[in-house]
């Protein structure tokens, strides 16, 4: 089985967020690390392996610091990677990136591509579902449990209020959640293997495309930095009084209730 | 030259999703503003008694397609019939609300009409140049972005409950439009085997106006029956912290934060719970929140507008008497 898993390195969960002198999110000295959807994802993919055979192949975009999290996915497991890397990919949108990332998929084999639900960064949602579109297969969104057989796979996604069971022909990407596994953590001799896995880095010229075919559809007015929420009022008393004024506040200042 | 706000609806068995509303009621605003036709567009099965209750939400135009291939949500018939029905139309912009459906819908539909997509969009703004600008939290709310598009139609998805549902208005007449449903075979991939969704007096908890959420302050699962019963003297969702879900004591489905639901209720009512950062990613944007904790450290007490600092297993209890007596 050829299975490719997209991921996407970001800032860590904890990391602060800053305005640049240029208004742009400030990158300096944060801490990066796998987009932890994505991690959902190379999981599943390196089971899909164990059971199955075949490779795994780790796709992403970005400048040099991305191999880091490229080289953790090979720790985990994951076969090789391609990162394509290119200046013009700072000055694209979801469409121009799926449009990258399906041109780099063509080179390749594929039976199944995996990748997160959303990157919490820009916690936009769109580029695996675009990149199936552009590729002309089908995706299913927010899975929760895979299980495939033969060129088939019959696949659980979370909905609002329930979760759905469809059935899709291969191949197909699947975006994947919380609940579908439990991604593993890299082993010591993980580690060291994964240094001496492939890990081919390929500009746009390579795949054939110029920065016009990255054109993007969206253009950003500003980014801003809300003001902090503010701590409100602590309500003293013994419960019984506190209970009964925080009722009393809601209803009477926030007007609900 | 593109025309019109189209709002795409979501229902379920014949059920218009809040959301729907949501986008109608501030469409009708945009489309006041601006002179521009306000649409609804409705896909699904046994749909037509649907037209009547939305026009009284202000639609200049509602656009019928029922079909059976349409009853259940389909990525591929979805796409289908509603990239058909814009090419036509033409419209400036198409919203939808940012569910499990139009997460899944539009990134689709934007990459084959081939146009932009503003996904989670907490803010809506017009613009004199660009038509509409819109406000997303990225980061997890930490930044906004405000982004827009000279591509029609600029597509968008909303977060629900960003918007106030307008009262109905009885008299509102709209013009009713059925269109055939025009379905690719080809797109037609993927075979649903089953819908499960689990029957419940409360809230779904992403379109819930009011939220009462519990952490690993519960210390067990049969401590949640006290929010359940907090919930619903108000009418709310029962929510909860990643550390209750990975103790087993609450479904997933339940988890508010990154890697659970992103939620924006009226009130968020959270007991027991510190405030990881991953959990403020998903209810910060609430409007009131409330925090029942026993450290007056707890770090949402720093986010909460108002906070009591007491035992949850005594507070909640009383809270609920308390409502109980206002709803007299």
């Amino acid at each position: 089985m050829n299975i490719v898993v997209c991921i996407k390195q970001t800032f860590n969960t904890e990391a602060k967020i800053v305005l640049d002198s240029n208004g742009k999110i400030e990158d300096k000295g944060v801490n990066l690390i796998i987009n932890p959807y994505d991690e959902y994802a190379i999981e599943e993919g390196i089971k899909l392996k164990e059971k199955f055979g075949g490779s795994v192949t780790v796709v992403s975009m970005g400048g040099t610091t991305v191999q880091a999290a490229m080289r953790t996915s090979m720790a985990m497991g994951i076969d090789k990677g391609i990162l394509i890397s290119d200046p013009a990919l700072e000055n694209t949108d979801e469409h121009g990136r799926a449009v990258v990332l399906a041109k780099a998929l063509s080179t390749i084999p594929y039976d199944i591509i995996l990748s997160g639900r959303m990157a919490i960064d820009d916690c936009s949602s769109q580029l695996a579902i675009r990149l199936a579109e552009i590729l002309n297969i089908p995706s299913v969104s927010s899975v929760i449990k895979l299980e495939i057989e033969g060129t088939q796979a019959t696949i659980t996604k979370e909905i609002d209020g329930g979760t759905k069971i469809v059935e899709v022909a291969l191949p197909a990407v699947i975006t994947t959640t919380k609940g579908l596994n439990e991604p593993r953590y890299p082993s010591v001799a993980g580690i060291m293997k994964s240094k001496k896995k492939e890990l081919k880095i390929v500009t746009l010229a390579e795949l054939g495309l110029s920065s016009e075919d990255l054109t993007p559809k969206m253009n950003v007015v500003k980014h801003s930095i809300p003001d902090a929420r503010k701590a409100g009022q602590k309500i003293a008393g013994e419960p019984a009084q506190a209970a009964q004024e925080l009722a009393r506040l809601l209803r009477e200042e926030a007007k609900i209730l | 030259m593109a025309k019109g706000i189209w709002i795409i609806f979501e229902q379920r068995n014949s059920e218009i999703r809040k959301v729907s509303l949501e986008l109608l009621s501030q469409g009708r605003k945009i489309a006041d503003e601006t002179g521009e036709p306000l649409v609804a567009v409705v896909l699904g099965h046994g749909i037509e008694g649907l037209a009547k209750e939305v026009a009284t939400y202000g639609a200049d135009k509602i656009i019928l397609v029922d079909d059976e291939k349409l009853a259940e949500y389909s990525t591929g018939a979805y796409t289908s019939v509603l990239n058909k029905l814009i090419r036509e139309g033409e419209p400036q912009a198409v919203l939808m609300g940012n569910t499990a459906l139009g997460k899944d819908l539009a990134p689709r539909l934007a990459q084959r009409l081939g146009v932009g997509l503003a996904s989670d969009c907490t803010g809506m703004e017009t613009d004199a140049t660009s038509f509409l600008s819109f406000i997303r939290p990225i980061y997890s709310g930490k930044a906004f972005t405000q982004v827009t598009s000279n591509v029609r139609p600029i597509l968008a998805t909303i977060r629900p409950n960003t918007f106030t549902v307008a009262a109905p208005d009885a008299s509102h007449q709209a013009e009713i439009v059925k269109e055939t449903a025009s379905i690719d075979p080809a797109d037609l991939r993927a075979i649903l085997k089953e819908v499960a969704i689990a029957a419940s007096k409360r809230p779904e908890l992403t379109e819930a106006d009011i939220i009462v959420s519990g952490g690993r302050g519960m210390k067990n699962p049969e401590n949640f029956a006290i929010l359940e019963q907090l919930a619903d003297v108000i009418g709310g969702a029962v929510g909860t912290s990643r550390a209750a879900v990975d103790a087993g004591w609450r479904e997933l489905k339940f988890q508010v934060g990154q890697t659970g639901k992103t939620v924006s209720p009226t009130l968020y009512i959270a007991c027991g719970i510190s405030g990881a950062i991953q959990h403020l990613a998903g209810m910060g944007s609430s409007k009131f929140i409330v925090a029942i904790n026993k450290d007056p450290e707890a770090n949402i007490f720093t986010i909460a507008d108002y906070g009591i600092v007491g035992d949850l297993f005594e507070v909640v209890p009383l809270l609920t008497e308390e409502f109980k007596k206002l709803s007299k």
